[in-house]
């Protein structure tokens, strides 16, 4: 037993409440974004001309950053999204057939170099992965920066790639706003988002329930959420007359949605279109049940989440419609989609879900263009990009659009199956159309994008 | 949205969030009523209440074997806790013991995240709890409504140990006055690993208990630490009444705030929390003498 004189407020000048404030605001601070990327960051004092080239690509190998939520309410789908990161980098590197086929000139890695990923968690944190980005600069020389599953996190890391100088192949991102009001001349996305996922889904809404539905929606607190419930609604109600007639916005990483559900319940509501990602997806869905509104109030996802089928059981994504990017069974349709399944499954032991294809395909992009630019000199691999040429993609022929930096592809509708349905234990949802991406997107110039400088 | 059935569902659902938040706050406040120690892994020990109960149903398919089990290991966890590392900390100063307890809820959800991975793990209640039942103004998850008896329960089960029994006639004195406590002869220490290992076990019971309405995951316990500080903070600190009453506010206020808007719902508890510092700074039913 250690000797000590016992008093109430062991150290003097301490009382408790000062304890109880440090601990609050110690709490608080664990959930502010940047607390611990700033006890450990550093600063280099010295930039090369442009941005980290090319002392990025001098040696024999170059490095990509990958700040991922490993924790929080999107750890599920970072760690998804950082095997299909490992993969692509693997494929690269010994210059596999898939990767081949999406990017012809890579052959056992890129330019001669091979590449490497260093990865670090962001907790779905704007500063986090800001910060993480900045540790990846200063010690790797990242020629590019990747990473993101919250918008959030994207429009972060398009401003600091617009203001690094080093390219930024966007994550897992759904809002309008990143390669809409907040693109940047560096950053480019390979996924859907908001307006192509509203312009797909609605029509298919309205050809199975028809015109006039009331819906309630569920929508995040953020530009995701912002963005895709403003598409989703305009669409319904302009092309549907269907009515909003709540909108339950709920903080990223809610617990409790009891009583959002509530008030749900209570509006009047036929629909339920539930916005909410990650984690808070899997809890509303499961929670909506507990209160009954499901399967009377129909669910309608129109941002799908990986492993939402999985967690919550597919006895609750059974009849839901979801907008998705990428759906295993489409192997069946497309070549290069069975060559990422097969590789991934023997690889990892189930089949990827779309968060591991975004960021297979986005690698699989930058490889090829870098290789097509025959330079990593970051201007250059931008207006390779931006040639806007067709290529081959898990879902069909895709290409990137210049003034937006957004890549025209498919997206995909679903509907969840009835368990009794399924041929396997991971044949959660049957893929209903795969809806081509240049009638869905708005004008380039719609969302305000305005790109920035090249240097 | 707001109309008098509204209303009164979410007078209701505030009544099931603040008996479960007086739960858990009321073991945050008995620890740090007695030794000092603000517990920066209490979120952590609900977290792990509900893995531990979860593992126990994977093995048993019982609920109630699950409820004992995730309680019975966290208070072990807590009294380990207590008598390996927090014992050396009670000289220590006070920002090295937030230090350490926020680093062992680090290593207890990171320790979990290795061994479960970040996937939601679903308890289902039991049978005879499945359902909905009618309560005239609203449907409600029978399991929810359970949960509200559980929790009352559970609080009245701390009622009795704190001020009906001899121990817990000694816990409050040693919140009152450890020195005291100490002089007359109690070995206060043993008390203090005690109040930790029922504390502890209070915030583990609420783990399993919560764990078929949210389906667990490593991080559950994040947000829940929050709210448990500003429940405190409105209650009183070492109040286990202010606790009680702490909880039913902060969960009045969130569910009554979302039927205006639901953005505002943390915003409002906040607002609470402020005005309860400013205007009686020792929390509701704390008492200046616990400064």
């Amino acid at each position: 037993m250690p000797e000590f004189k016992l008093t109430n407020a062991s150290a003097p000048g301490f009382s408790r409440r000062y304890v109880l404030q440090l601990g609050v605001g110690f709490a608080g601070a664990t959930l502010m974004p940047g607390f611990i990327g700033q006890v450990v960051k550093a600063y280099a004092a010295d930039k090369p001309p442009l941005g980290t080239w090319p002392a990025g690509s001098q040696g024999d190998t170059v490095f990509i950053g990958a700040s991922v939520p490993r924790t929080g309410a999107y750890a599920v789908q970072g760690e998804d999204e950082i095997k299909g990161m490992e993969l692509a980098v693997e494929h690269i590197n010994e210059g596999h057939d898939l990767i081949r086929r999406i990017a012809p000139k890579v052959s056992e890695g890129v330019l001669g170099k091979q590449v490497k990923l260093v990865v670090a968690d962001s907790g779905a944190k704007p500063n986090n992965a800001v910060q993480a980005q900045q540790t990846f600069i200063n010690d790797d020389k990242v020629i590019a920066m990747t990473g993101s599953t919250s918008s959030a996190v994207a429009v972060a890391l398009n401003k600091f790639a617009q203001r690094e100088k080093i390219l930024y192949l966007v994550g897992i991102s759904g809002s309008n706003d990143t390669t809409g009001k907040d693109c940047a001349r560096y950053s480019f996305r390979q996924c859907f988002y908001g307006e192509t996922a509203a312009n797909a889904i609605g029509p298919v809404l309205l050809k199975n329930f028809g015109k006039g539905k009331k819906a309630a929606f569920m929508t995040p607190d953020y530009t995701y959420g912002h963005t895709v419930t403003k598409s989703v609604n305009d669409y319904l109600s302009s092309h549907g007359e269907w009515t909003m007639v709540t909108n339950q916005v709920s903080p990223l990483g809610t617990e409790d949605f009891s009583q959002y559900l509530t008030n749900i319940a209570n509006s009047g509501a036929e629909f339920i279109i539930n916005v909410n990602w990650g984690r808070d997806a899997v809890l509303s869905v499961q929670q909506a049940k507990q209160f009954g509104l499901t399967p009377q109030m129909k669910m309608v996802i129109p941002y799908q989440i990986p492993f939402l089928a999985k967690e919550v059981g597919p006895e609750l994504t059974a009849g839901v419609f979801a907008a998705t990017d990428f759906w295993w069974t489409m192997e069946d349709q497309y070549p290069l989609a069975k060559m990422f399944v097969e590789a991934f499954q023997k690889k990892y032991n189930y089949r990827p879900e779309w968060g591991a294809e975004n960021s297979y395909m986005q690698f699989a992009i930058w490889a090829r263009m870098v290789s097509e630019a025959g330079s990593f000199y970051p201007p250059d691999v931008i207006k390779q990009y931006e040639k806007g040429e067709t290529f081959p993609s898990m879902v069909g022929d895709v290409h990137f659009r210049p003034e937006d930096h957004q890549l025209v592809r498919p997206v995909v509708i679903v509907r969840g199956k009835d368990p009794k349905d399924m041929k396997n234990e991971e044949d959660f949802w049957e893929v209903l159309e795969v809806v081509p991406g240049e009638q869905l997107m708005q004008k380039p110039d719609a969302f305000g994008c305005q790109l920035g400088d090249y240097t | 949205m707001v109309n008098w059935a509204n209303f009164i569902s979410q007078c209701f659902n505030g009544l099931v969030l603040g008996a479960l938040l007086a739960l858990i706050s009321s073991g945050l406040t008995i620890i740090y009523g007695t030794l000092g120690v603000l517990n920066l892994a209490h979120g952590a020990m609900f977290m792990l209440g509900g893995y531990a109960g979860w593992v126990a149903y994977t093995y048993s398919g019982s609920f109630v074997v699950a409820v004992i089990a995730g309680s019975l290991f966290v208070m072990l966890a807590g009294v380990l806790m207590e008598r390996l590392i927090i014992r050396h900390f009670y000289t220590r100063p006070h920002e090295d013991q937030l230090l350490v307890t926020f680093g062992l809820g680090i290593v207890f959800v990171e320790a979990v995240r290795f061994f479960f991975g970040s996937l939601s793990q679903t308890v289902p209640p039991p049978a005879s709890l499945m359902g909905i039942t009618s309560l005239g103004f609203m449907m409600y998850p029978t399991y929810r409504l359970a949960l509200l008896g559980i929790t009352t329960a559970a609080l009245l089960v701390l009622y009795f140990v704190l001020y009906r029994s001899r121990i817990g006639m000694i816990v409050r004195a040693g919140i009152e006055d450890a020195v005291m406590v100490d002089s007359l002869g109690i070995n206060v220490y043993r008390v203090f690993m005690l109040v930790f290992g029922i504390g502890a076990m209070a915030a583990g019971f609420a783990g399993i208990v919560n764990a078929p309405v949210v389906s667990i995951a490593p991080d559950v316990g994040e947000s829940i630490l929050v709210q448990t500080f500003v429940v405190v903070v409105i209650g009183g600190v070492g109040s286990f009444p202010g606790a009680v009453l702490g909880g039913l506010i902060a969960g009045e206020i969130i569910s009554i705030t979302s039927m205006f808007n639901p953005g505002y719902s943390y915003v409002m508890l906040f607002v609470a929390m402020t005005l309860v510092l400013v205007f009686r700074p020792y929390g509701l039913l704390g008492t200046a003498g616990r400064e």
